[in-house]
């Protein structure tokens, strides 16, 4: 027992004494077989951090857009519209009040609010210009229904019951508008998809070619592995797990950067927040906000690029390999 | 050891360059491999080495056929033997002890385990000083050593050496040439490539001579 004590303090100060041996702090595990800070390595983890950028900044650019073309079609399909036109010898505020309580019997709606005889006239402002005097013209007047979320209203039901009921009545659910704002949301969305698609192929390429060129200032340390009796698989995963490390790095420089951005770019739109450009610039492109799902992509394009850089450098070894046998 | 039986080597569809190689390479044994420049020296020495395959013929390397051999029992293989390079192919950005541990690292041996070996190894050679200096300082003849001592360092049954002298002055030539002697006598098979005359005639040993392609043995 005393024996194996002292073997194993032996050991313990041997292994000591061989650390302090090395020069600086250096240990057995700081001794990397593929050189780690060279300047080749340095400037492949830049282009991975700029690529990484660009990817994430439009992925983040394209989840906007995709998620403002959602919002527009949900808007649009939420809303639908009675026109009550007025009927010589019928109270049309009689009408409206009918053609109200069938709409907020309808499942589905979620609220319904008639238009005031002043409120009719001024939609017509844009046209006729304003002090006109309409009170001797038939006004048709409208009542905006609003469905609920995620319900469906069956409006054939809806466009019988007041048919039938309501003198004067018609009912628009803006079909055409819909299906106009769904193929420009389609067509954005894959206006957008190309372009992301475009970016994540620029990127590929362009981390293959620099991990490819990196790889090229390391052969002399394959063939020397080689030459010692390392296996492909040893060899293989030296530089695998070298530049699987490289991209991280550089992946998430250039991931945190473009996250840091689009934060920015929101807080901004926020503090502008309330000015006309803004509110608009809101309607068409939608919040400057990545969501979760934003940072799941971007996580997922770190992950990517990193994976290339190491299947690359993977490649690279084998080939070299080949070539050396 | 190593039988090599009407072997031929041709780069692409140029002419044969090595023909028709019938020699063996016994347990324990010396040689010399000599010829003029571009003999073909270096392409035997790669066919032992197996990074080169032969275009005809059959190499058998401690009982294996090597033409049968897959890409890591041939990696296996090359762990016995050692080779010594013209160019030394240190790794500049590694310490000389880690140069000369590199054999037993890709093993997968821990340096605990192998410190005592490759630190003793290194005052053999006369390199205990420099240990931890990277190759870029060291002089040719220090470098030279370097090599030799990954050579061995994993106790190989062949060791090759590609003109080991070749860059250093007589002197150091002749230290190295005791050290290659030395390595024999305790077990190791030496094939040395040169075509340094004066280093052969200071050891009576077995000399393989390229000519034309050809091998003559004088044993």
């Amino acid at each position: 027992m005393t024996s194996r004590v002292t073997t194993a303090l032996r050991k313990g100060l041997a292994r000591l004494r061989r650390r302090s041996q090395r020069p600086g702090s250096e240990t057995r595990g700081d001794v990397h077989i593929v050189p780690r800070d060279s300047i080749a390595a340095n400037a492949l983890a830049a282009v991975v951090a700029i690529m990484t950028f660009l990817a994430a900044v439009t992925s983040g650019g394209v989840a906007m857009v995709i998620g403002s073309a959602n919002e527009w079609q949900s808007e649009v399909a939420r809303e639908m519209t009675i026109q009550v036109r007025p009927t010589p010898g019928r109270d049309i505020e009689a009408e409206i009040s009918r053609a109200q309580a069938l709409a907020r019997s309808a499942p589905g709606v979620a609220e319904v609010r008639p238009y005031s005889r002043e409120e009719s006239d001024r939609l017509l402002e844009p046209w006729l210009g304003s002090g006109v005097v309409l009170d001797d013209l038939p006004v048709p007047r409208m009542i905006a229904i609003r469905i609920a979320r995620g319900a469906v209203v069956d409006t054939a039901a809806l466009r019988q019951s007041l048919t039938q009921s309501v003198v004067g009545a018609s009912l628009d659910d803006h079909r055409s508008g819909i299906n106009r704002m769904r193929g420009m949301a389609k067509t954005a969305i894959a206006g957008g998809m190309g372009v992301f698609g475009l970016v994540l192929a620029a990127t590929v390429l362009s981390v293959t070619f620099a991990t490819r060129g990196a790889m090229a200032s390391n052969r002399p340390i394959v063939e020397v592995l080689h030459f010692v009796g390392a296996k492909e698989a040893y060899i293989a995963s030296q530089f695998q797990r070298h530049f699987l490390g490289l991209g991280l790095r550089g992946g998430a420089l250039g991931g945190i950067a473009a996250m840091l951005c689009l934060i920015l770019a929101g807080r901004v739109s926020d503090l502008l927040g309330g000015s006309a450009g803004e509110a608009e610039a809101a309607a068409l492109f939608g919040h400057f906000s990545m969501g979760f799902t934003g940072y799941v992509v971007v996580a997922a394009e770190v992950g990517l690029i990193a994976g290339v850089t190491a299947l690359t450098s993977r490649q690279v070894v084998i080939h070299t390999l080949r070539n050396i046998e | 050891m190593i039988q090599f039986e009407n072997v031929g080597l041709r780069y692409g569809l140029g002419p044969e360059i090595l023909r028709d190689l019938t020699f063996h390479i016994a347990p324990r044994s010396f040689q010399f491999l000599s010829g003029p420049s571009g003999a073909g020296k270096s392409s035997l020495l790669r066919l032992l080495f197996l990074t080169l395959k032969p275009t005809r013929g059959l190499i058998t390397l401690f009982d294996h056929d090597t033409a049968t051999l897959s890409a890591d029992s041939l990696a296996v293989l090359r762990r016995r033997i050692g080779v010594v390079f013209q160019d030394f192919r240190l790794l500049d950005h590694l310490s000389t002890f880690d140069n000369v541990a590199l054999p037993l690292r890709v093993i997968g041996r821990d340096e605990e385990s192998y410190y005592d070996e490759v630190a003793e190894l290194l005052g053999w050679v006369g390199l205990g000083e420099h240990m931890w200096s990277r190759p870029p300082v060291l002089s040719g003849g220090e470098k030279q050593r370097a090599a030799i001592a990954r050579a061995v360092i994993a106790r190989p049954q062949l060791l090759l050496a590609d003109e080991p002298t070749g860059n250093v002055d007589p002197q150091l030539a002749q230290r190295l040439l005791r050290l290659f002697i030395e390595l024999n006598k305790s077990g190791t098979s030496v094939v040395i490539a040169t075509h340094d005359i004066a280093l052969m005639d200071q050891y009576d040993a077995r000399r393989l001579v390229l000519h034309d392609g050809y091998i003559h043995v004088y044993d």
